[in-house]
């Protein structure tokens, strides 16, 4: 189990050190960042501007979820595996399904240290400046700030079973040029990432509450600003965890079907 | 008149330098070391039309610098480059029309295209004449062997079978200069013949000049006439192989193969530098010790089954020319 | 030099490039599809948002969906055309622009052809159909000189957006790890572009009429475009928008030039 670990956070490890090889590449990465979020800031002011019937979300909450959407951006799964990408157009794919380990256990958490890592290198800088110069409000209580700590990273195992699930969709389409295409924008929609999920029409809640998508970014964020009070942070952790546990659930299922094809047709 | 004049060019690049680790790569977020490397450090050589050159040194030393700045896409620092009266890097596009290059390593073919389809859009992109063309092409199709081959896509090519595709696409145009960089890497020893033959004819019969940087020594004995090595931007030697031979070594290789696989072998005017089994590689020096009479030596201490006398392989040459290292593939 | 011919062979190069891609049809659907897709949804967001504020400062739905059609529609266009130079930083990493040096046509033609997406298709269809919902919404009849004005700015848009990616493309040359940068100018342009530019800050409207003329197919041809009061726009400024994409694209072609200057000066 300790082995594990180690293996696990080796590969942790590794991702770090290649990201910040591209010292460059991270402030751009960081430049463009806060470029979107002052457009996306300027949008909703004008539509803000544009009505004075009551919203579902203050024109300061939306400002604070832009922001903090900003910062957490790569936590999304919004990609698949370079490396098993590669495995698959070589074909080496087959010796790797047969290999006495836990494969799903590997691709998670490689697709976890692929979300963490960014992350913490994009988020953190992008919170500081949202703090100091963006108006983004520290949590109203600690309660809050602990209960958005708690479903960040209820996101993240989510988010990491998710982006499992379309490396997984690479054994049938071996491109998944197809599913990177619909998949992100949809889960952008459908996450909070593009518009905060409260301004969607009423009668789409309902939908948007069962999805697990919401578990991404909506509710973490809306714990963060106190929209949803921190005694609901039960509820959200469940959603997501419930969520997780059944995406994992079928990923291993997924996996399990792959192998057995290879093993019958052998290759 | 020669074809290519080069004359003390110098090129110097600036490298980024990076430090390990993760303190390292903290480091270069705040600033980056540069370090500048000459890669070319005052080249000068002549070419007349029909020769055929092999261009030859160890990686890094300037070899592909070198061919760069002749083919008109790497501007030197100094010195003076004309190639077929032109300075290349001023007149790219007339001067790339008059050339053609083949590198060994990349296709210039469309990946996802029949052969002939890359052909064809070549002579578009060369604007070869249409009678002109269809006449080099059939040539081509005919001395490389080609015709099974047009119709298929080029992915789905061997390594052989591409190379002899890219020969032929870098001559639709009828260049009067040809750069070949590694043609035979990593290609079976039919491939490799009959690439070399085609080299050969290209050259005795059509007069092209051909430029060839490689590591396969077996090509530069194939094919060339005259050898320039090139070790640390600088030109270490420039003649025939022969001379290059003279040049470096006078030394003779006896190779004996004995009854005995555990004799001990000395002789005072010999050293062996190499033992495999039965085999015994003797080095000697023909002036200090005829060839027969250390034969005569040999046969009467041992049970000898076989010998034989050769020259040192030219890898070893180049390789002592280079500074004693080893050769840096075989 | 003979440069009469380079339409052919830019004509040439699509033809191998389509057919080079219907070899991989499924995944050419697949692509088509999620492209579509992709854009789709984007617009329902915002559908979604006018559902909660009625207007965006004075504009209406209609007026936002024709900016939208035009900014897809022109950005679909200039990624079928230039997708060459926005995949060309990969090229220039795997050292194979000296390939396209060593062959006697000017570069940027090269760069161009090497690569023509049909997969846009998806993005343009879906531009299309927005625009021409918008173009029935709008209460203004759609006279012939105001189609004529549409069909300019769409293609000034497509020659604006075409010469950001040759400008990305020549950046690349210097660096391609900062790269990512562009896309507030490319992506970021076309989310921009989907609202009126008046809707933001005077310096950011300022930044994206006069550096990259993004207003041209924006506010600046709207008095015309949908009927409104000019709010000081001159009626001259309206009908030469197309205009500015075109002198945007003759000015990043330059800026490519130095840009293949020093890649032959550096060889990297």
């Amino acid at each position: 189990m300790t082995a594990a670990a180690h293996a696990y956070a080796a590969i942790v490890g590794a991702r770090f050190r290649m990201l910040l090889q591209y010292r460059a590449a991270a402030l751009a990465g960081f430049a463009t960042n806060l470029f979107w979020g002052f457009i996306r800031v300027m949008i909703f002011d004008a539509f803000y501007r544009s009505s004075a019937a009551p919203q579902p979300m203050s024109r300061e909450d939306v400002m604070g979820y832009i922001w903090l959407g900003q910062a957490m951006f790569a936590l999304l799964p919004w990609n698949t595996d370079p490396d098993v990408r590669g495995m698959i157009r070589t074909g080496t794919v087959a010796y790797e399904l047969v290999r006495p380990l836990d494969l799903y256990a590997l691709w998670f958490s490689r697709g976890l240290a692929a979300r963490l890592a960014p992350t913490l290198l994009r988020a953190v800088p992008m919170l500081v400046i949202a703090w100091l110069f963006l108006g983004l409000q520290l949590p109203p209580s600690l309660a809050s700030g602990a209960a958005w700590v708690a479903a960040t990273a209820g996101a993240l195992l989510l988010s990491s079973a998710l982006a499992t699930l379309l490396t997984l969709s690479l054994l049938w389409t071996l491109s998944g040029e197809g599913v990177t295409r619909i998949v992100p924008p949809l889960v952008y929609m459908l996450s909070g990432m593009v518009i905060p999920l409260p301004l969607y029409p009423d009668w789409a809640q309902p939908l948007l509450d069962f999805l697990p998508f919401r578990g991404l970014v909506d509710t973490p964020f809306r714990l963060y600003l106190g929209h949803i009070p921190p005694e609901h942070v039960g509820a959200v952790l469940a959603h997501q965890l419930v969520w997780t546990a059944a995406l994992v659930l079928l990923g291993r299922r997924l996996l399990a079907r792959a192998t057995r094809r290879l093993v019958v047709q052998g290759g | 008149m020669p074809q290519i004049v080069v004359e003390n060019l110098t090129k110097t690049f600036r490298v980024a330098e990076r430090d390990p680790g993760i303190g390292g790569a903290l480091r270069g977020l705040v600033r980056r070391r540069h370090r500048a490397v000459a890669a070319l450090g005052g080249v000068s050589f002549c070419l007349e039309p029909g020769e055929l050159v092999g261009y030859i040194g160890p990686n890094g030393a300037g070899k592909s610098t070198t061919v760069k700045v002749l083919a008109g896409i790497l501007v030197p620092d100094g010195g003076r480059c004309e190639v077929l009266g032109r300075v290349p890097w001023k007149e790219r596009i007339a001067h790339v029309a008059q050339i053609g290059v083949v590198f060994g390593q990349r296709t210039q073919l469309w990946w996802d295209l029949p052969v002939v389809e890359s052909f064809d859009l070549l002579r578009d992109i060369y604007r070869v004449p249409k009678a002109d063309y269809a006449r080099s092409r059939n040539e081509l199709i005919a001395l490389l062997a080609l015709e099974p081959l047009l119709d298929v896509p080029v992915r789905q090519l061997s390594l052989g079978q591409r190379m002899r595709c890219d020969l032929a696409a870098a001559l639709l145009h009828a260049p009067r200069l040809l750069f070949l960089d590694e043609p035979t890497i990593g290609l079976d020893a039919v491939s490799k013949l009959a690439v070399r033959d085609f080299i050969r004819t290209l050259n005795r019969e059509r007069g092209v000049t051909v430029i060839l940087t490689t590591h396969d020594m077996d090509d530069i004995e194939a094919l060339c006439t005259r050898v320039i090595v090139i070790a640390g931007g600088k030109i270490a030697s420039d003649g025939t192989l022969e001379a290059l031979r003279a040049r470096v070594t006078r030394e003779r290789w006896l190779l004996v193969d004995l009854e005995d696989a555990d004799a001990t072998v000395t002789d005072p005017d010999a050293e062996v530098i190499r033992r495999d089994g039965h085999r015994i590689v003797l080095a000697f020096d023909p002036d200090r010790v005829a060839t027969a009479v250390l034969i005569a030596r040999l046969a009467a201490r041992h049970a000898v089954r076989d010998l034989f006398v050769q020259n040192p392989p030219i890898e070893e040459i180049i390789a002592r020319l280079y500074g004693g290292e080893e050769p840096a593939r075989p | 030099m003979r440069r009469d011919d380079a339409p052919g062979l830019y004509l040439r190069y699509v033809g191998i490039s389509l057919r080079g891609q219907m070899q991989y049809r499924a995944s050419f659907w697949m692509l088509t599809f999620g492209n579509l897709f992709a854009a789709g949804v984007e617009f329902l967001g915002i559908w979604a948002l006018f559902g909660r504020f009625g207007s965006l400062s004075g504009w209406s739905l209609a007026e936002v969906a024709l900016f939208y059609g035009i900014v897809n529609t022109a950005f679909a266009l200039a990624e079928g055309i230039g997708r060459g130079f926005d995949t060309f930083p990969g090229m220039v990493k795997g050292g194979d622009f000296d390939r396209l040096l060593l062959r006697p046509r000017p570069t940027a033609l090269q760069v161009a052809g090497q690569e023509v997406q049909l997969m846009r298709v998806g993005r343009l269809l879906q531009g299309l159909v927005v625009l021409g919902w918008a173009m029935t919404a709008l209460p203004g009849a759609w006279t012939a000189p105001k189609l004529l004005l549409l069909t300019g700015v769409i293609g000034g848009g497509a020659y604006l957006f075409i010469g950001l990616f040759v400008l990305q493309a020549t950046l690349s040359f210097w660096t391609v790890e900062t790269l990512e940068i562009m896309n507030t100018v490319t992506y970021g342009g076309t989310e921009t572009g989907q609202f009126p530019l008046t809707i933001y800050r005077p310096w950011f409207r300022r930044f994206f009429t006069f550096v990259v003329p993004l207003g041209a197919m924006n506010y600046l041809p709207a008095p015309l475009l949908l009927d409104r009061d000019a709010g000081g726009i001159p009626t001259w400024v309206s009908w030469g928008s197309p205009a500015a994409g075109v002198l945007f694209l003759l000015v990043a072609l330059r800026l490519w030039k130095i840009g293949v200057r020093h890649y032959t000066s550096t060889g990297s």
